[in-house]
């Protein structure tokens, strides 16, 4: 495991919004943190990312014990976050913002054609299709940003990506684009992990799922010991789907 | 996907659209339909010397919109950058006649006062999260009542002179208020430093790693800040570059006229902003273009000297200045549009 908790928690005040709750990710898989809304998804992510502290329980890092002080002190031990209003300028050009904070430099300069070719090359690596990385990233569709902001992760360097609801916002197909970069991802040997509400999204690359409901842990799950229809059934409560199905039939 | 694919898809964005949302296109265009427009009516306009005549004004008023270009880029307004050009000017002069300074000295005091007053602005702007429009408002009425009030104190009149017998003037004058010849017709030299100040802009705004963080300041100073960007310091070093844009002008008008009005350079600054804004430059920040801006300060020379060339009364200018904003930031507008349109 790359990154593990135990038993960890975090409140806000008197709200305790995380109880408990024990994962883990390892190279070249990816786990799902799946839950409601307000089950602690977020929460749960900040903590790994460095946003938050916990106040219980353990972070391990590479099975070293540590607390994460700030993003920076994350991302230098190679955990990247994804958020979804992602850290990109709309205006600037694909290859500009893939480079940005961190551009190769020729002489004094900013080596303007090695971070054209590198961003067009990683970007095709993992399978990105962009029409041309000299337009602005406004221009992008979602799913295309999304894919962008995955490929500069795992470019500089990061060994987990996390990444907080990537597909919400997007259609069925845009979502489909982006599933397969993660999944690519995977492939390059990162740990990834995947924050969703949706098990159709997440059953079909995931490896292993976390339940969150109410901040506390339903289970850490491997794809051998749970069914799409167990995971979705789990999701949403089996006795509401029932009732829901009632209420349905009756209309 | 197929490389034709790719090829189709890029074809549909068009080389059109393309040049559309280069920012100087507006500018470019604008400039061109200024130059026919004076260039038919006047002989003189379009001689070697008109052409000398109208590019003196651009030249300086260039200077100073590709400095404010960058700091409009990067997201901030600077009013007080007018003002502070009589403010170098009046130190330049004062200090050379009134206490014997040496020019090149006094110029050297005059750029430690810029560079502290453009240090002060940033450090307000970005400890205090305030708009810039009003911290550099303060900065402006500030310096204005300085101007004045010590120029009054010190001379009992509202302007300081005699800058010609000062030690250095002849050598000074020759570097920032000289004239070349160029093909039997002189040139001012400020119109080199202008090219000079506009390639330079250019290169650090394209080619550098600076220029990468101006635009991403401008853009989004949260997303910049999250990827490592120095926001603050980008920011006061884009106000401190602003005030030596100021202090170089002000130090080739003092040099030239050998005297400085204690009012000079009050109302600049909106010059310097619209000449920016023509120059394809968001108010909002985040995209523009220095070259853009040295193009704007060419369509003011030509509008300012041209509406004298054919002897219409000067109050014309004001007229297409507003005209030439209006047009300016509705084109502006298209190309945020379309730049920033996100499809889903
Ligand atoms: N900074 C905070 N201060 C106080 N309460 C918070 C804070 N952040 C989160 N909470 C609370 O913690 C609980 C879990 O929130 P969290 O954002 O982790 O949920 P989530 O699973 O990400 O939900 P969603 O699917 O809506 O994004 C919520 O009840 C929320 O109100
Ligand atoms: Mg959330």
């Amino acid at each position: 495991m790359i990154l593990e908790t135990r038993g960890i928690g975090k409140s806000f005040g008197s709200v305790l919004a995380l109880r408990e709750v024990s994962m883990g990710v390892a190279a070249g898989q990816v786990t799902c943190v799946l839950g409601d809304n307000g089950a602690g998804k977020s929460t749960l992510i900040k903590i790994l990312a460095g946003v938050h502290q916990h106040d219980s329980g353990t972070l391990l890092v590479d099975g070293a014990e540590v607390r994460l002080s700030s993003p920076r002190d994350a991302l230098d031990r190679g955990i990247a976050t994804v958020y979804q209003d992602l850290a990109m300028i709309p205006l600037m050009s694909v290859w500009r913002n893939f480079f940005l904070g961190s551009e190769p430099r020729k002489g004094l300069a900013f080596d303007v054609r090695t971070a054209r070719r590198v961003a067009g090359d990683e970007l095709r690596a993992m399978g990105i299709d962009i029409r041309d990385v000299d337009q602005p990233v406004g221009t992008l569709s979602g799913g295309e940003r999304q894919s962008v902001a995955i490929a500069r992760a795992v470019y500089f360097g990061a060994r987990v990506l996390i990444l907080d609801e990537p597909t919400s916002a997007l259609g069925v197909k845009q979502a489909g684009v982006v599933l397969r970069y993660i999944a690519r991802a995977r492939d390059r040997g990162l740990g990834v992990v995947f924050i969703t509400h949706n098990p159709h999204h997440a059953y079909p690359v995931g490896d292993r799922f976390l339940l969150l409901n109410r901040g506390t842990s339903l289970g850490e799950y491997a794809k051998a010991d749970i069914t799409r229809e167990k995971l979705t059934s789990l999701m949403a409560g089996d006795a509401e789907l029932e009732e829901l199905a009632h209420e349905l039939e009756r209309e | 996907m197929t490389a034709t694919t790719a090829d189709e898809r890029l074809a549909r964005v068009g080389l059109l659209r393309r040049l559309l949302i280069r920012p100087e296109l507006g500018a470019v265009v604008g400039a061109v339909v200024v130059f026919t427009f004076f260039a038919t009516q006047s002989a003189v306009f379009r001689s070697p010397e008109g052409i000398a005549n109208w590019l003196d004004p651009a030249a300086t008023l260039g200077i100073m919109a590709v400095a404010i270009a960058l700091l409009m880029i990067g997201g901030e307004f600077d009013l007080s950058a007018g003002v502070l050009t009589g403010t170098t000017g009046l130190i330049l002069v004062t200090l050379a006649t009134r206490y014997g300074l040496n020019v090149w000295l006094a110029m050297l005091v005059s750029l430690v006062v810029a560079l502290g007053v453009g240090l002060l602005n940033g450090l307000i702007v970005t400890r205090t999260r305030l708009p810039s429009f009003i911290v550099t408002l303060g900065t402006f009425l500030m310096l204005q009542g300085v101007n004045l009030g010590v120029t009054k104190a010190l001379t009992g009149t509202v302007q300081v002179s005699g800058l010609r017998r000062a030690e250095g003037f002849e050598a000074a004058r020759t570097v920032f208020a000289g004239t070349i010849q160029i093909g039997g017709t002189s040139f001012r030299v400020a119109i080199l430093w202008w090219l000079l100040v506009t390639a330079l802009a250019t290169w650090v705004l394209m080619r550098s790693r600076v220029g990468n963080w101006i635009f991403a300041v401008g853009g989004s100073e949260p997303a910049a800040r999250a990827v490592g960007v120095p926001a603050a310091r980008t920011k006061i070093a884009l106000f401190m570059t602003t005030a030596v844009a100021a202090w170089l002008v002000g130090s080739i008008m003092a040099l030239r006229y050998t005297s400085v009005q204690a009012n000079i350079g009050i109302g600049q600054e909106f010059i310097y902003i619209i000449a920016a804004v023509i120059g394809g430059c968001l108010l909002t920040g985040g995209y523009g273009s220095a070259i853009g801006a040295a193009i704007g300060a060419v369509i003011f020379g030509m509008a300012d000297k041209g509406i004298v060339f054919l002897g219409w009364d000067a109050d014309w200018f004001k007229f297409f200045l507003g005209a030439m904003l209006l047009l300016a930031t509705l084109a502006n507008r298209l190309v945020r549009r379309y730049a920033e349109e996100v499809k889903h």
